[in-house]
C-alpha cells in the first residue's frame, strides 16, 4: 500500500516538473509577449505532449484573457492546475517566469547597449516578422476548429475589427461573446436537442 | 521599506490591468513617475529590451523595475508581486469552473467565446506586424488605415512571414527552428543591398 502511495507521489511529482520544464523551455524561446506564447503553448501542450485538446486550451486562453495580469502567466498557471492540481500550477507559473527573470537579471546591467545594437535589433526584427506567422498559425488551426457557423465568422470578423480598427479593448469583445453566448443558451433551453458540446 | 513597497506597487499592477503585458506598460510607467523612480527616457528604453528579450513583457518590466530599485532582490520581489494577483485569481477560477464544469449556459458561453479568442489571436498578429511588417503603424482607423496597407507593407518582412507560414504549416518544423532562422533572416535581410 505504501510502496504505491509513493510511486503515485513520485508520478505526480514527475508530471509537476514536466509542467514546469515544458513552460520553461516556452517562456526561454518566445520574444514578444504573451500573445507571441499562444502558438508555442499549443504546439507543447496539444500537439506534442497532448495534455489537453484544442477546445480547452481556447477555453484556458479564453480565461486568461478574461482575468488581470499577464496572459502567459495566467495560461500556464491555468493549465498547471489543471493538469495536476496546486503543484501543477505552481511548477507553470514557475516555469514561464523563471527565464525572463533570470535573463533580466543579467541584462538589466548593460540593458542600454543591447537596445541600441543594430545587428541586434536585426535579429529582433526577423524574430517578430516570424512571430505574425506564427500567430497566425495558432489562429488558422484555432479558427477552423472553433468557427461552425455563420454566428462564428461574424464574431471572428467582428472581433478583428472592433480590436484593430477601432482600439477596443480586448475584455469588452470577450463580454460581446459571452453575452452572445448566454443569450444563445437561453434561447435554446426549450429545444430538445441541443448537442452543441464541442 | 522599498522592498514592502516595491512589492505592493507590483501587486497592485498585476491586480488590476486587463488584457496582458502592453496593458501593464501605462500602469507602470505612472506608478514609477510618482515614485520618482526612473524618467521616461529611461522607461521608454526598459519596455524596448522587455520586448525583444524572451518572456512575458509585463515579468520583464518588473524584473528591471525592480533591479533598478533594488538590484537581485528588487528584481525578485517586484518579479513575485506581479505574478501573485495571477496564480491566487487562477487558482479561485479554476476551483469555480470545475464546480460548474457541466453547467450548460458556462458551456454555451465559452464556445461563443471561442471565435472571439480566436479574433483577439489574429488581432495580435495585426499588432505585432505593425512593429515588424510595415514601415509604420496604421493610425488613421478603419477604413482608411486599412485602405494605404499596400504602401506601408515592408516586402523583406513578407518574405520572412511566408517562409515561417510554410516552415511551421507545410513542412511542420518546430517553432522554436523557425524562430532561430528567421533572427538570421533578420539580419540578412537588412543588410542586404
Amino acid at each position: 500500500m505504501e510502496a504505491v502511495q509513493t510511486q503515485a507521489r513520485r508520478d505526480r511529482l514527475q508530471q509537476v516538473f514536466e509542467i514546469f520544464a515544458t513552460f520553461f523551455k516556452i517562456g526561454f524561446f518566445t520574444i514578444g509577449g504573451g500573445y507571441a506564447m499562444i502558438p508555442l503553448i499549443k504546439d507543447e501542450t496539444v500537439d506534442k505532449k497532448g495534455w489537453i485538446s484544442d477546445e480547452d486550451i481556447i477555453d484556458i486562453f479564453a480565461v486568461s484573457e478574461s482575468m488581470p495580469g499577464s496572459i502567459s502567466v495566467n495560461s500556464a498557471t491555468l493549465l498547471g492546475y489543471r493538469l495536476a492540481g496546486f503543484a501543477g500550477a505552481i511548477g507553470g507559473m514557475l516555469g514561464v517566469v523563471l527565464p525572463s527573470f533570470v535573463i533580466l537579471s543579467c541584462v538589466a546591467a548593460f540593458a542600454s547597449e543591447l537596445d541600441a545594437n543594430p545587428v541586434i535589433t536585426a535579429a529582433f526584427w526577423g524574430i517578430r516578422c516570424c512571430v505574425v506567422g506564427l500567430i497566425l498559425h495558432a489562429a488558422i488551426d484555432l479558427i477552423k476548429l472553433s468557427v461552425q457557423d455563420a454566428m462564428g465568422i461574424l464574431l471572428v470578423i467582428g472581433t478583428v475589427l472592433l480590436v484593430v480598427g477601432a482600439n477596443v479593448h480586448a475584455i469588452f469583445a470577450i463580454a460581446i461573446g459571452l453575452v452572445v453566448g448566454i443569450v444563445r443558451s437561453l434561447l435554446s433551453t426549450n429545444k430538445p436537442t441541443k448537442g452543441a458540446r464541442a | 521599506m522599498i522592498y514592502i513597497k516595491l512589492f505592493f506597487i507590483f501587486f497592485r499592477i498585476g491586480l488590476f490591468s486587463f488584457g496582458g503585458g502592453y496593458a501593464m506598460i501605462p500602469l507602470i510607467q505612472d506608478e514609477l513617475e510618482i515614485q520618482g523612480w526612473m524618467d521616461t527616457t529611461e522607461f521608454h528604453s526598459l519596455i524596448a529590451i522587455s520586448e525583444i528579450t524572451p518572456g512575458s513583457i509585463s515579468v520583464n518590466s518588473a524584473t528591471l523595475v525592480g533591479y533598478h530599485v533594488g538590484g537581485i532582490p528588487g528584481a525578485a520581489i517586484a518579479t513575485a508581486g506581479i505574478v501573485l494577483p495571477s496564480l491566487l485569481l487562477a487558482l479561485l477560477i479554476s476551483k469555480f469552473m470545475q464546480r460548474h464544469e457541466r453547467s450548460e449556459l458556462m458551456q454555451e458561453a465559452f464556445l461563443a467565446m471561442r471565435p472571439v479568442i480566436c479574433g483577439l489571436i489574429v488581432a495580435a498578429a495585426f499588432f505585432v506586424a505593425e512593429t515588424s511588417i510595415l514601415k509604420q503603424p496604421i493610425t488613421l482607423g478603419l477604413p482608411k488605415g486599412f485602405a494605404q496597407l499596400p504602401e506601408l507593407i515592408n516586402i523583406k518582412a513578407l518574405v520572412i512571414l511566408g517562409l515561417t507560414l510554410l516552415g511551421v504549416r507545410r513542412l511542420k518544423a518546430h517553432p522554436i527552428l523557425v524562430l532561430t532562422c528567421s533572427a538570421l533572416a533578420g539580419i540578412i535581410l537588412t543588410y542586404w543591398p
